[in-house]
């Protein structure tokens, strides 16, 4: 049996709609919402600023501290419970791994630069939307960067490689699945992130890899539109 | 080849300017291999053969002899300790606060308490960002009344504006006494409370409006328009 229909009527290499904006919470020195399907990070950047306890500090640079979390409500089945958990540690050490990369803190020794990234609604694919709203919000606070990050999941399910894998997608079960979170900077297309859960050939991956660089590109568009337009008065109140 | 980007356009991290070696990266910009890469969010600037991306966000990073505008958060044995908008404190010492006599052990918020502002003129920097300032020289002074507002730090050049034109221009339509400290900290003063409210209003239109072209003839138009009320 093979794979025909994506559940939502996508094409195999069709992203889900987003929506991106910058400058959401006015009370962050850089904030970014990411919108794609129905799932949606918020990030907010608050620093550089002084790190505690003070074993923590870096005399050589700043560092960067994430914060992953998902909303109580989030998730399609129970409600989340509140507070830290193994896959937020998880996901939040990754995001932070995926955005390091780029940034430039050796202009800060001995401070924090603290980004909270919260999901208050997910539907699959909530580190790439978390990854792609941390970099808008980083960007936007004025931040030294080589690139912007881009994020999507690709992966197989059945015998076909789709991009952007929603719950029902990755819970398939007629047939094999792999979700395959990527970050990538999106000119040199060099690998920030890249986890599998599920099983894959070789070619498949290497087919999977492919269709992940062409949708960062399309991600990439987004995000700087809106950085963009945070200046040039479109979104302006 | 040659440039991809209109000047005074916005560019963000990673896009790329200009191909070729025809251009130079200056500040905000750096090559990488053959292109001119933007590293920051910021206005394209084009200068002949540079290109230049100006920052439009970011913290306050203290350099020497800029004049600051801080808040004390600690008294120490020998000095206090002020909170000058940005991720590092800054360290005023005794003999840098005041040319009086002062005995050992005297109760120091005599001359600083906590939550007291200043203008103080930052003195030295060192590569770990420890900052000391002084309150010796000419223009600085202890806070007693008026209001302190923030602004963005790197809006701060486009407030005071060239030579001080901008904010010359603030004092003499509203008759309030206003300084900019380099942190994006500003104190306004003005015995009418209505002229300081425009004075205030009028600081931050600039700094949501200070990319955008025409800026000196828009503030002197809002100036005209709202004194007249």
């Amino acid at each position: 049996m093979s794979y025909e229909k994506r559940p939502d009527g996508r094409n195999f290499d069709e992203l889900r709609p987003i929506e991106a904006k910058v400058g959401v919470i006015k009370n962050a020195v850089g904030s970014a919402s990411f919108k794609i399907g129905k799932t949606w990070a918020l990030a907010a950047v608050y620093g550089p600023r002084e790190l505690h306890p003070k074993f923590l500090q870096d005399p050589a640079k700043g560092r960067l501290r994430c914060n992953y979390n998902m909303m109580p409500f989030s998730g399609t089945g129970d409600r989340i419970r509140p507070g830290g958990n193994r896959r937020a540690k998880e996901i939040s050490m990754v995001t932070e791994k995926s955005l390091m990369p780029v940034l430039d803190l050796k202009n800060y020794p001995n401070t924090v630069v603290d980004v909270f990234i919260e999901l208050p609604q997910t539907d699959a694919g909530s580190r790439c939307a978390g990854i792609c709203a941390a970099s808008m919000a980083l960007a936007d606070a004025g931040f030294v960067m080589k690139d912007l990050v881009s994020a999507v999941a690709v992966g197989r399910v059945d015998d076909k490689i789709v991009v952007d894998l929603d719950y029902q997608e990755e819970a398939y079960e007629d047939g094999p699945v792999a979700d395959i979170p990527i970050a990538m900077l999106p000119r040199t297309k060099e690998v920030t992130l890249l986890q599998m859960d599920g099983e894959i050939s070789k070619e498949q991956m290497a087919e999977a890899l492919e269709l992940a660089k062409k949708s960062v590109d399309e991600i990439y568009e987004f995000q700087k539109k809106a950085l963009k337009e945070k200046y040039t008065g479109e979104q302006n109140e | 080849m040659g440039l991809l980007i209109e000047d005074k356009s916005i560019a963000v991290p990673g896009e790329v300017l200009a191909e070729g070696m025809d251009y130079l990266p200056a500040d905000g910009a750096i090559r990488e291999g053959e292109n001119v890469v933007s590293s920051r969010v910021g206005l394209v600037h084009v200068d002949g053969r540079a290109i230049r991306v100006i920052q439009l966000a970011g913290s306050y990073m203290p350099k020497r002899n800029d004049t600051v505008i801080a808040k004390v958060v600690d008294v120490l044995m020998s000095g206090w300790r002020l909170d000058i908008n940005c991720a590092y404190s800054a360290m005023l010492p005794l003999r840098d606060a005041t040319s009086d006599y002062i005995e050992k052990g005297a109760n120091l918020t005599k001359f600083f308490d906590l939550g007291d502002y200043m203008v103080c003129k930052i003195t030295n920097v060192t590569s770990q960002k420890l900052v000391d300032v002084s309150m010796k020289g000419p223009g600085l002074w202890k806070i007693k009344r008026g209001r302190i507002i923030n602004v963005t730090p790197c809006k701060v050049p486009r407030i005071i504006g060239k030579q001080g034109s901008m904010v010359t221009m603030i004092k003499d339509a509203t008759g309030c006494k206003v300084t900019v400290g380099q942190n994006g900290v500003i104190w306004v003063q003005c015995d009418d409370p209505e002229k300081e409210r425009i004075a205030v209003d009028t600081i931050k239109k600039i700094e949501a409006e200070a990319h955008i072209s025409g800026l000196t003839d828009r503030i002197k138009e809002h100036l005209d328009k709202v004194s007249k009320k």
